[in-house]
């Protein structure tokens, strides 16, 4: 990990990247939003205390899938009408980053793709709808329109002020795992697989009362 | 390690509707709740706790697995936190069963079902089934490398709800089911405004549920057979069918080695003597005897005690019925001694003659022996008559047994097969075929 140290601009703490590439972090101490500009952190807003939450992954929580390596760096809570899923933002040890997404114990990898297809605005989606990315056909499996709940640690973009987003997720009949992104225009794409929780190998877990 | 801030609570809440405690077991996973006492379902999605439903039970249900009960499945601790009565209609009769949320906070929930004593251990399947074609014209999806076989569709309807579920849950909602069979799994898909949610069980039996939670007594056992019970006999006709073969060559080699050393039933034996020197008439008969089975042919052995001498038989072979007789003669010498060459001997002092086509009956045998009036001493002999017993019956009768029990048992999987396809939307005939 590579740990660039600054100072909060509101409250003087040192804030500690846990990714060399983040372009916003969350103070630890005083809950402030930095976004961060060159060498300069500026805040931009105050995030609020987040949910109770129950998933068994935090900040800092290690794994390794297949030979990938991994660190959680941070996070971003999402709501939508039937609950809540966490997006855990991963760096790798080769300085790119990922997403590990924990909704009700159901894990997916995905990384951002480059993809050059073009991506039907959020008003045309319907489930079952076929895309063929790296020749492979995905297929919508939900549409979600959710909101921010929180964020926490590194994160590779400015999400400080985003509220609603739609997604649409997609799957494959061999486990793989997409999701279409409309909080950017255009929309951002993500490929990656669902995971079984014991192939992530994750240490530094939290732990649950009665069940350690 | 972990700081105690870090250490994930249980969560207990009050009931808005009566003030009784309801206890979170799903560590804030679960969307519901609901309040055992009052039976009001609760939303639990957000810190502030709504009353989504109050509902009336004619019938409080019991669940089998008592909620908070922990067990061991695949090597993991899972606790039964959901417990909900869900039933279909089908030809104006509706039928319930039981599911069972289970929820592990690293692994998540899984689920069990039982529908009259048959377990299903359900999971969430991440990958999308995709049309596999048909099958005896009927719809198939395929997942995982395995086609699973469209058994039913149906409407599913919540009956009665306890316990917590990771979705808001109330009791009427209805949601579209199909499920599709390939034992013992069975693919399910549930769909939802819209939405596909496709789970896949596996059958099993009450005992390992009785086990892994460590219930007290024993499973009811199952009634009827469920749409995705193993077969019994899955199989099962394929195995007898090769094991039949393998007996069938088996007894065909042993007829055979049975037809060469032993096949040849005695039918008549009998020791006599005659010396040259003795009065009256040499001829005489035997006693009579019977030749069975169909025509075939007969062998009869003479054994002396020729010692360098000779005697000359004649034979006839008479059918007492029909008197068709049968004559022949046989010449019988044994000499040896010793010469500059050392030991010789020239003729043999038994005698081995076949007759050919002998048709069944009864029969005797007319014996006249000649010898050298000057023969040095009498010769004793014994007249054994055998016939070819053919063991042709005794294989086909074995043939025939041996493919009994690999056809009761392709009849009793077909059995099997028609009954569990009688409850899907697929009803066969018993005359179509069968499922191996």
């Amino acid at each position: 990990m590579s740990q660039p140290i600054a100072n909060c601009p509101s409250c003087g703490a040192p804030v500690r990247f846990r990714w060399s590439s983040a372009v916003q972090t969350v103070c630890e101490y005083c809950h402030s939003i930095l976004v961060r500009h060159d060498l300069d952190l500026n805040k931009v807003g105050e995030v609020s205390d987040l949910p109770p939450d129950s998933s068994p992954i935090q900040l800092g929580t290690e794994g390794k899938f297949r030979e990938f390596a991994f660190v959680v760096v941070g996070r971003i809570l999402y709501e939508y009408d039937d609950g809540r899923w966490n997006e855990w933002h991963i760096g790798f040890q080769n300085g790119s980053s990922g997403w590990l997404s924990d909704a009700q114990g159901e894990y997916a990898l995905s990384i951002l793709s480059a993809n050059t297809v073009p991506l039907p605005p959020a008003s045309e989606l319907t489930t079952g709808r076929p895309f063929q990315f790296d020749n492979r056909v995905y297929r919508i499996t939900t549409i979600t329109i959710a909101h921010y709940a929180g964020v926490e640690g590194d994160l590779p973009f400015e999400y400080w002020d985003k509220t609603v987003c739609n997604f649409a997720d997609l799957g494959t009949p061999d486990a793989r795992f997409g999701t279409i992104d409309y909080s950017e225009s255009p929309p951002l794409l993500f490929l990656g697989e669902f995971v079984a929780f014991d192939e992530l190998h994750l240490r530094n877990l939290r732990q649950f009362e009665g069940w350690s | 390690m972990a700081a105690a801030a870090n250490v994930v609570r249980i969560r207990a809440l009050a009931c808005p509707n009566c003030g009784s405690a309801v206890e979170l077991r799903g560590m804030g996973n679960s969307l519901s709740a609901v309040c055992g006492h009052c039976l009001t379902v609760l939303d639990t999605s957000s810190p502030s706790v709504k009353i989504l439903q109050t509902f009336e039970a004619k019938i409080r249900e019991q669940p089998a697995i008592p909620l908070g009960t922990r067990g061991k499945w695949d090597g993991d601790p899972w606790e039964t936190v959901g417990f909900m009565v869900r039933s279909m209609k089908a030809g104006g009769v509706r039928y319930s069963w039981r599911e069972y949320v289970l929820f592990n906070p690293y692994k998540g929930f899984r689920y069990l079902t039982e529908y009259n004593g048959h377990w299903n251990d359900v999971k969430v399947v991440r990958s999308l089934p995709e049309a596999a074609g048909k099958r005896r014209s009927i719809e198939q999806v395929r997942v995982l490398g395995n086609a699973y076989t469209h058994f039913q569709t149906y409407s599913a309807r919540v009956d009665f709800v306890l316990g917590e579920f990771p979705w808001r849950v109330r009791v009427g909602d209805r949601a579209a089911l199909r499920d599709y069979v390939d034992p013992p799994r069975m693919l399910s898909s549930e769909e939802t405004a819209g939405e596909i949610a496709w789970s896949l069980g596996e059958y099993i039996p009450g005992s390992v549920v009785w086990k892994n939670f460590n219930l007290p007594g024993h499973a009811p056992p199952p009634s009827g057979i469920y749409a995705n019970q193993p077969s019994p006999y899955k199989g099962r006709p394929g195995e007898l069918w090769r094991l039949c073969l393998w007996f069938l060559i088996l007894v065909f080699v042993l007829s055979i080695g049975f037809s060469i050393f032993d096949s040849k039933a005695t039918a008549y034996t009998g020791h006599f003597g005659y010396s040259p020197r003795q009065k009256g008439e040499a001829a005489f008969v035997t006693p009579s005897f019977d030749l069975k089975g169909r025509t075939s042919s007969v062998e009869i052995t003479t054994d002396t005690d020729l010692d360098n001498n000779w005697v000359y038989l004649n034979l006839a072979l008479i059918n007492e019925q029909s008197g068709q007789t049968y004559d022949f003669g046989r010449e019988i010498s044994y000499y040896h001694g010793r010469d500059s060459d050392g030991n010789w001997t020239e003729g043999n002092a038994t005698d081995n003659v076949t007759l050919s086509s002998i048709p069944s009956g009864r029969y005797f045998l007319r014996v006249e022996p000649e010898m050298d009036a000057n023969a040095p001493r009498e010769v004793n002999y014994s007249l054994r008559v055998r016939r070819d017993v053919p063991t042709y019956s005794f294989f086909w009768i074995a043939a025939l047994l041996l493919t009994l029990p690999p056809i009761f048992t392709w009849f009793r999987s077909l059995k099997f097969e028609t009954a569990r396809w009688n409850e899907s939307d697929h009803p066969r005939s018993s005359s179509s075929g069968d499922d191996d």
